[in-house]
């Protein structure tokens, strides 16, 4: 800022507080407001400069009675600029980009201060970020990367559960995309920017975007947050196997593990892909068109046999499910009571995303141990089925029998009427 | 009378020494049935009686099995449907007979109330009637929640909450009805005691005065229809005769909508889960439920619900009232009048319960 224009700014700063003097209020009344005389001194001044007093005041800081002073330093009970603003005050000013995990970290990274608004508050903040990709190329000096004022944005900062705040699960994709799908803002970094166009077609975001599920995972749930970092090969099924446990720990102990090392593949992402991850079909199972394990696997080794068996097993307890659903909405839809055994059908439908988890195991005596009883619950569901068809062919036989003598009787009750009628 | 003394046999001659049967064996034999062009309007009663029956029968049935709590009542009834031998066949006659007979209830009083049956010296024929439709209604009310599914549980807290509406005692009403603030097990338990003691004990008491009161004035002439113009069928056994070939019918239709339409059972009420969309009352309260909906919020500086409710508690008053208000002649002016206002509550309710259904 030029010597010029910081005089302008001093002179509209003084004819900004005369103002208000002129209007008859004192000049102590600055300083009675929370942000002292950096609320009314840069309120004042309109433009730029009261664009941060104006956000600042729906911050969560501002909510905490976290003052400008508070990060900016200076002393807001002065109501000279020079004063109030002077180094002597502690007046930082606006930090540079460099410096802005430590300013942030002045307070963030402080336990003992941090538990007066949030015992639970994380403060590892600052270490996390400085052990990240971003982290790492802004101590070597690269002032695009990313820093906390570029997620979280800076005086207007949202608590991370508001939805408005750039942060919050279903804006993050966005958030990180400002910069990650930018491909001119990244040509220097030489990665692909397409990571959140495929992930918007991903099973998790639509779990997210489209059905509001918060749990669903977004960019930081897999890279980290303040630790943003590419997972690596070695470290992409502990990644997933966070939300996938049971996935995650069979595929741990399944022979892929050693085999998937060796070809240099990274684990779950071979077949599920990374960004753009796929609702899952029992078609990827198997050794038909579509089944991934054929990509590997030739006909006839024992992987390619395997896969063979499991998909038969799946299709083998699906369809039970299937059919057994099919006979009892058949019995439910002419009035029989058969909702017993549509509830004992859950157990064969669990059982059946059970083994859809157990493939991950790529043994076949595994998955079986799941899927035969979940075929037993299906068999006798089917049956209950079957025996409430038949029970109602019973029972209209029954009631054809027995309008048949309800007929009879009211024929042979006609024919006495008229009888005693022309008698009569 | 001595013919009638020869034909007794001895068991007839030992009860009527003790029990005095002569009187009543008398009016039977001597009791008769008016033909003209509206006689086919004196079978509703006997219909509405029968299917009363078969409530009774089929109701005890069911006692045998049905647990009145939260906790067992869907299961009991559940385990009657699929378990017990012809428990299915039980419920959906208990279920589809109690809708039928409400139905011919609703014919039999019409017609009554349009033949102006209920002329001197009828009056109390027609008020203990009119209170017999109100102690059915009750039946209803109570019997539909009973299975304690989900439909019947938010109908009843729907139901209850209207009775809360009532000025003055509404409070009280709701308390009483729920057994508390909000619908339980509590309001199942006390609505199966109204439902299988209160008002069967009503019922014997006030049908028996009905009952009792038809045989004593016999059969009401129509208006227009003279006594010199028609000819007397005997009630017994003629005309039950005729009467028991409509009970065999009704038996037969009973039988085929239970069988080819079961009463369904529906989900388990969980007072936690939202209301379903679309709740309503049974159709025979449908009407009402309706109009309350029609009035605006407020009418002045009172709760349009309110006025509504006062409205149909002063329509149910003036109802029983009929046979005291109408006193003219029956073709008189006053006379038409009446019969004018029965035809328009006929369409009314006829009208509100399809749009209640269409809506």
């Amino acid at each position: 800022m030029g010597v010029a224009r910081m005089h302008a700014v001093r002179t509209l700063i003084v004819a900004g507080l005369l103002v208000p003097w002129a209007m008859g209020q004192t000049s102590g009344a600055a300083t009675d407001t929370a942000g002292g005389t950096c609320v009314s001194c840069h309120g004042s001044l309109g433009g730029e400069f009261a664009a941060p007093v104006e956000v600042e005041q729906t911050s969560v800081h501002h909510q905490h009675g976290i003052s400008c002073a508070d990060c900016h330093g200076g002393n807001p009970a002065q109501a000279d600029p020079d004063q109030a603003m002077s180094p002597a005050a502690g007046f930082v000013g606006r930090p540079k980009r460099h410096d802005i995990p430590r300013f942030c970290g002045k307070c963030h990274s402080d336990a003992v201060y941090m538990k007066r608004f949030d015992p639970s508050l994380r403060v590892d903040q600052e270490t996390e970020y400085r052990t990240s990709v971003h982290g790492t190329l802004l101590r070597q000096g690269d002032q695009k990367v990313a820093n906390c004022i570029s997620c979280h944005g800076h005086h207007g900062i949202l608590p991370v559960a508001s939805p408005k705040a750039p942060v919050y699960p279903t804006n993050v994709a966005r958030t990180c995309g400002a910069c990650h799908a930018d491909a001119a803002y990244m040509q220097p970094y030489a990665i692909p920017t397409n990571q959140v166009e495929e992930y918007k077609k991903s099973v998790h975001a639509n779990a997210l975007m489209n059905k509001q599920d918060l749990s669903a995972p977004t960019c930081n749930d897999c890279h980290g947050n303040h630790g943003a970092t590419p997972p690596g090969v070695d470290s992409v099924a502990n990644v997933c196997g966070t939300c996938h446990v049971r996935q995650s720990e069979m595929f741990q102990d399944s022979p892929h593990r050693p085999a998937f090392a060796a070809m240099q593949l990274p684990g779950c992402v071979a077949c599920h892909g990374n960004h753009q991850v796929e609702p899952t079909t029992d078609e990827m199972l198997g050794v038909g068109d579509g089944a991934f394990c054929v990509r590997c696997h030739v006909a006839d080794d024992p992987g390619f046999q395997a896969a063979r068996q499991m998909r038969a097993s799946v299709d083998e307890l699906a369809g039970h499910i299937s059919s057994a659903e099919q006979v009892l909405q058949q019995a439910q839809n002419a009035g029989m009571e058969v909702s017993r055994p549509l509830f004992d059908l859950q157990e064969a439908g669990s059982a059946l995303v059970q083994a859809r988890v157990s493939v991950h195991s790529f043994s076949p005596a595994q998955l079986e141990s799941v899927v035969k009883p979940g075929l037993d619950v299906a068999s006798k569901a089917h049956q209950a089925g079957e025996d409430a068809l038949h029970e109602l062919n019973v029972r209209r036989l029954g009631l054809a029998a027995s309008l048949v003598v309800i007929l009879l009787a009211v024929v042979a009750i006609y024919f006495k009427v008229r009888q005693m009628d022309s008698g009569a | 009378m001595n013919s009638l003394s020869n034909q007794d046999n001895k068991t007839i001659a030992w009860l009527r020494e003790r029990l005095g049967l002569l009187p009543l064996l008398q009016l039977v034999r001597e009791k008769k049935v008016p033909l003209h062009r509206h006689t086919l309007w004196y079978y509703l009663g006997g219909m509405t009686l029968f299917l009363f029956l078969v409530q009774v029968t089929t109701g005890i049935l069911l006692l045998l099995y049905y647990r009145p709590s939260a906790e067992n009542a869907f299961e009991s009834v559940q385990f009657i449907m699929t378990s017990v031998n012809f428990g299915w066949l039980i419920r959906s006659i208990h279920s589809w007979s109690a809708n039928l007979m409400i139905a011919t209830m609703f014919v039999h009083m019409f017609s009554v109330y349009l033949l102006k049956a209920y002329r001197k010296p009828r009056e109390m024929t027609w008020v203990t009637g009119s209170l017999l439709l109100f102690i059915v209604l009750g039946f209803g009310f109570s019997g539909y929640l009973l299975p304690w599914n989900k439909t019947a549980f938010f109908a009843t807290k729907v139901g209850t909450e209207i009775a809360g509406i009532v000025p003055v005692a509404g409070g009280f009403l709701l308390r009483f009805l729920r057994g508390g603030d909000n619908v339980t097990g509590a309001t199942l338990t006390r609505f199966f005691g109204f439902h299988v003691a209160v008002l069967p004990a009503l019922t014997t008491l006030v049908l028996g005065v009905h009952l009792w009161l038809v045989q004593w004035h016999g059969m009401s002439l129509p208006p227009g229809v003279r006594d010199t113009d028609v000819k007397q069928r005997n009630f017994v056994p003629d005309f039950a005769m005729h009467d028991a070939m409509g009970w065999l019918v009704a038996l037969g239709i009973l039988a085929a909508l239970a069988a080819i339409f079961p009463w369904e059972l529906g989900q388990k009420a969980d007072p936690f889960a939202p209301a379903p969309a679309g709740i309503r009352p049974e159709w025979f309260f449908l009407f009402m439920f309706e109009t309350l909906k029609f009035i605006p919020a407020k009418i002045g500086f009172v709760d349009g619900d309110v006025i509504g409710i006062l409205a149909f508690g002063l329509a149910g008053v003036w109802w029983l009232s009929v046979p005291f208000l109408d006193r003219g002649r029956p073709n008189g002016k006053v006379g038409r009048l009446f019969t004018a206002m029965g035809a328009v509550a006929v369409l009314y309710i006829v009208v509100m319960t399809m749009v209640g259904y269409l809506a």
